[in-house]
């Protein structure tokens, strides 16, 4: 992946770093230009919370060739507590048949992805249960 | 805006066609849908694709295909909406000659998916790539969440998945263009390898090779050229959140309410007016939520109805006669056409051992990625 493109997300997946609409509270992360639920266009910068559940899930068996390595993996929708919703990886699980819909999360910071041809690291977050 | 109808339709085999290039199963679909309309020449064409730029390396395809169609000058262009683009190219054709624009159109539909690329990655593409492929997602993933989410909100079962694959081979054995020609057992399907729990191998469509094509036109050209016409009373399409995550429920697909709504409205008909219906059933989940966001069982009741059979030929309402995505195969942006070439025989009562008795009205619902785009045709056959 080219640096720049890579750099430019750097607050959100490091930080968590979101938008709150200032007319009607939506939050959009990544951080939004337009609001899609009130069309305004001012946001004021928040952080998200990093505790949450799991709203679904499922677990990878055939993934892509760049996550050949970590597969199988678990990844869901996680719900945080300020209500903003996120896809992300579940790691840490030892046992996949117990991984239950609803289950208390916390988002961690952790290394995604290798890019072999450029020799980069990518971090940005993860769930672990709670 | 005139009438359209649809008066000629070719498609290929689908499935491993590794003797064939991109270019030769678009122009071999092409020149049957030409042959069968009967028509000397065409004023434009539409090509849907979803990736051919990822699959085999080849952008432009309007042009390519104009060309090795033979049909230059024409305008031919492309058209992508991931999944659901051979539907938006039959939709973009609808409007050509519905707006007085074009009298004989060709909206075609291609994909080549097994020249060598990681099919997976290239299909994630259409989600989020930032957020949600990113972190790992895949197609089978995406569906495999709202399979899940589905089970525990109604109490959907495996094996209630199982029974759409189950009739969607019983279907496609039937179909001489269909990838997999064989019937499989619940079992078969509860046994098989896990790619993206809860689904096994069986409850996903597989990756293919095909293109199809058809020529819509006018109605007095139809009358003209002595064709029996098969109208389109409905074309409609909607758009949702391109992430799953972004959506208030994860049980129904918002897109396909919307685009239902619109294609009801514009026919002047209820679902219990549709004699058959072809689904986008990518994953046997996305089936079942389908079946119950067009309106034919109430949410939550699409897996108990695969199950008692009301969607098998001869039951309440049909679905997928031509064995479905899962069983004809699904080359991507070929789908949206070859679902409307199902419902083209179905309406002329030529669909041989597949044919519901009677159909007279026939819906086409195709969708792109887990749902961000929908578009929904309803057909009428003569009387
Ligand atoms: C399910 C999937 C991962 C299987 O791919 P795979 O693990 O590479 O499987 P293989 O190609 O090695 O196939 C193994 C065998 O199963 C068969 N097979 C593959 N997919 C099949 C399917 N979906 N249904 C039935 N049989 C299938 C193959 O023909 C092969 O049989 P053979 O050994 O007799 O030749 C792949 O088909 C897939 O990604 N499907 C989803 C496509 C998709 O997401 N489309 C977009 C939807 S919106
Ligand atoms: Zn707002």
């Amino acid at each position: 992946m080219i640096t720049a493109r890579y750099h430019r997300e750097v607050p959100q997946r490091y930080r968590l770093e979101a938008g709150k609409c200032t007319k009607c509270g939506y939050v959009a992360f990544p951080p939004r230009l337009v609001c899609p639920k009130c069309n305004t266009k001012k946001f004021k910068p928040i952080v998200l919370k990093d505790e949450g559940k799991i709203i679904t899930y499922t677990v990878i068996r055939v993934g892509p060739d760049k996550f050949s390595k970590e597969t199988p993996y678990a990844i869901g929708i996680i719900e945080l507590n300020d209500k903003l919703r996120l896809t992300a990886q579940i790691a840490g699980v030892v046992d996949f048949d117990k991984l239950k819909i609803g289950q208390k999360v916390k988002l961690v910071f952790r290394k995604i992805q290798d890019d072999g041809k450029a020799g980069i690291h990518m971090y940005g977050y993860k769930a672990v249960l709670a | 805006m005139r009438d359209v109808v649809v008066i000629g339709a070719g498609m290929t085999k689908f499935g491993e066609l590794w003797g064939k290039s991109i270019k030769d199963i678009f122009v071999e679909a092409a020149l049957k849908a030409i042959e069968d309309a009967g028509v000397k020449q065409i004023d434009s064409m539409y090509v849907g694709a979803m990736s051919s730029g990822l699959f085999v390396g080849q952008e432009h395809l309007g042009a390519v295909m104009g060309d090795y169609l033979g049909v230059t000058p024409i305008p031919a262009t492309h058209v992508e909406s991931a999944c659901a683009s051979g539907g938006v190219s039959f939709r973009q054709a609808y409007l050509e000659v519905a707006s007085g624009a074009s009298d004989i159109v060709l909206a075609g539909g291609v994909e080549k998916m097994t020249d060598g690329a990681d099919v997976t990655e290239a299909l994630a593409t259409a989600a989020d790539q930032e957020y949600e492929v990113y972190q790992g997602v895949t197609f089978p993933g995406l569906y495999a969440m709202i399979a899940h989410a589905h089970m525990k909100e109604f109490g959907t079962t495996r094996k209630q998945l199982a029974a759409v694959a189950v009739k969607n081979h019983r279907n496609g054995a039937k179909n001489p263009n269909a990838q997999f020609r064989s019937e499989i057992t619940i079992d078969q399907v509860l046994n098989a390898t896990m790619v993206s729990d809860p689904f096994g191998l069986l409850d996903c469509s597989p990756v293919s090779d095909g293109a199809a094509a058809v020529i819509v036109t006018t109605m007095e050209i139809a009358k003209k050229l002595k064709k029996k016409p098969i109208k389109v009373i409905a074309s409609a399409q909607a758009s949702d959140t391109i992430a799953l995550h972004s959506r208030p429920s994860i049980t129904t697909i918002g897109s396909v309410v919307n685009a239902a709504k619109k294609a009801y409205k514009m026919a002047g008909l209820k679902p219990s007016d549709i004699d058959l219906c072809e689904v986008h059933d990518c994953f046997t989940i996305a089936e079942i939520v389908v079946s119950e966001d067009l309106g034919f069982f109430k949410k939550g009741e699409g897996g108990k109805a695969a199950e008692k059979g009301l969607t098998a030929i001869g039951g309440k309402i049909p679905i997928n006669t031509s064995g479905g995505l899962k069983s004809k195969g699904h080359p991507v942006g070929a789908t949206g056409i070859a679902q409307i070439i199902e419902l083209y025989e179905q309406l002329n009562g030529k669909a041989g051992d597949r044919q519901v008795k009677g159909a007279r009205i026939g819906m086409a619902q195709n969708m792109g990625g887990s749902g961000a785009s929908c578009v929904i045709h309803i057909l009428e056959g003569g009387k």
